[in-house]
């Protein structure tokens, strides 16, 4: 029986050629299976095999998405594969953007079985949801051992052409898309005991959830910038040297509120990243290219804004829950209406 | 983030690279910058020339916040 040709897409991570000091990298194609190609080799058996393996820089996708996404396109063409799988992605941002960005245009472009993982929260999820399976992963590459068999077996049953079941047999995030099928317990004892377990405080999984569309109106404009207050809020990770407050690289806990009075620019001797997901060399050489405290006391001077609120905001945004940012940013839109502040410029790296 | 102090009634304006993330998490008013590790500057660039390019690309910032808006717009 003839193998189906699998082309693999990973990041520079996966592919070890490096963390994000590397993360720039062109798309370059490695013959047969690099990294995390082996956990799906292991499941494909002798009904598929990883003939080839796209690997793409992270920042290098997000940066140039449009020339990258050519040039990946280019070189999975090359190989008239059967099957195309990306990631699995975990909660890396960026990675999770570009899999899911490469998985649509191929099953798109070439409309053959394509197949990406990643965490239900990455932002890549947005992007392709409605056009791809994406099978839910845990956040970290922890969770390698449990979507490897999944994203395999669901991609060998595209292939085959056999009937997809419901996302919650197959493993995929829900894409809206219903499936009927007969549960072993009826309606009334699953609800009843769904039930009891909400009443004793346990967990347990609704059969219907809400849609969230979880959108907020834009604000009215402000009227005249030069008579306002303006803030610098950052997910880019900016502290001053040393990170008093230890916010974590990634997974960040908690925000910091910093004083910047008197402070006309920020310095590689007074200013640093505490972010562990982008290269550090540029902010921590010159923080002012993630939090422009420079430019902004200059327009202060110029009287070009009211004034540069005096505090800033910053935290983490690598692999950090949406729960824990939704949290930290209600509590820093608090502080900053009782500081009067009229506007705000977030810069996110 | 964005979104939690647009909610509190701020104007917000986000300033990042990977616009279609932005669109995701729901910001209003989005301003596209130069790349990830720095948004906001380029270090190929001599000091005045890359504090001219910040200054580019806090006045669209500016201009952004002072723009009416009914939804999610790129300030190109």
């Amino acid at each position: 029986m003839k193998k189906f040709r699998v082309v693999h897409y990973i990041n520079q991570f996966f592919a070890q050629i490096g963390g994000e000091e590397m993360a720039h990298v062109p798309p370059e194609k490695r013959e047969g299976l690099v990294g995390p190609g082996l956990a799906l080799k292991q499941q494909f058996g002798d009904e598929a095999e990883i003939v080839a393996t796209v690997v793409c820089g992270d920042s290098y996708f997000g940066e140039n998405t449009k020339q990258a996404l050519e040039e990946v396109m280019a070189m999975i063409k090359e190989e008239k594969p059967d099957i195309f799988i990306a990631g699995p992605a975990f909660n890396a941002g960026r990675y999770g953007f570009a899999a899911a960005t490469v998985t649509k245009a191929v099953k798109e472009e070439l409309g053959i079985p394509a197949v990406t993982g990643m965490y239900e929260e990455n932002p890549g999820v947005d992007v392709a949801l409605k056009d791809v399976y994406i099978v839910a992963t845990g956040n970290s590459a922890a969770g390698m051992r449990t979507a490897a068999p999944l994203m395999a077996k669901l991609a060998l049953k595209l292939a085959k052409g056999e009937a997809i079941g419901a996302s919650i047999e197959e493993g995929f995030l829900p894409n809206g898309i219903r499936k009927n099928f007969f549960d072993k317990e009826r309606g009334s004892a699953r609800a009843v005991s769904m039930l009891e377990k909400k009443l004793a405080d346990k967990p347990f999984t609704t059969e219907y959830p809400m849609p969230n569309f979880d959108r907020v109106k834009p604000n009215p404009a402000v009227a005249d910038i030069t008579k306002t207050k303006v803030a610098l809020v950052t997910s880019g990770g900016i502290v001053p040297k040393g990170n008093p407050d230890h916010i974590e690289s990634s997974s960040a806990s908690k925000f910091g509120e910093y004083d910047i009075t008197g402070v006309d620019d920020l310095t590689a001797e007074t200013f640093e990243t505490a972010h562990g997901g982008y290269d550090p060399v540029y902010a921590n050489d010159d923080a002012d290219r993630v939090l422009p405290v420079d430019i902004l006391r200059e327009y202060e001077k110029a009287g070009k804004i009211g004034k540069l609120h005096h505090l800033y905001y910053s935290t983490v945004g690598n692999g950090t829950a949406v729960a824990s940012a939704k949290k930290f940013a209600e509590e820093i839109a608090k502080r900053l209406l009782a500081e009067k502040v009229g506007a705000v410029i977030l810069t996110s790296t | 983030m964005v979104k939690e102090i647009e909610r509190a009634g701020i104007p917000v304006v986000h300033m990042c690279t990977v616009t279609p993330i932005s669109l995701t998490v729901g910001a209003n008013r989005i301003v596209p910058t130069i790349a990830i590790p720095h948004p906001l500057g380029n270090p190929n660039l001599p000091i005045e020339e890359e504090k001219a390019l910040r200054r580019k690309l806090i006045d669209k910032a500016l201009k952004a916040l002072q723009t009416e808006i009914d939804d999610q717009t790129i300030f190109e």
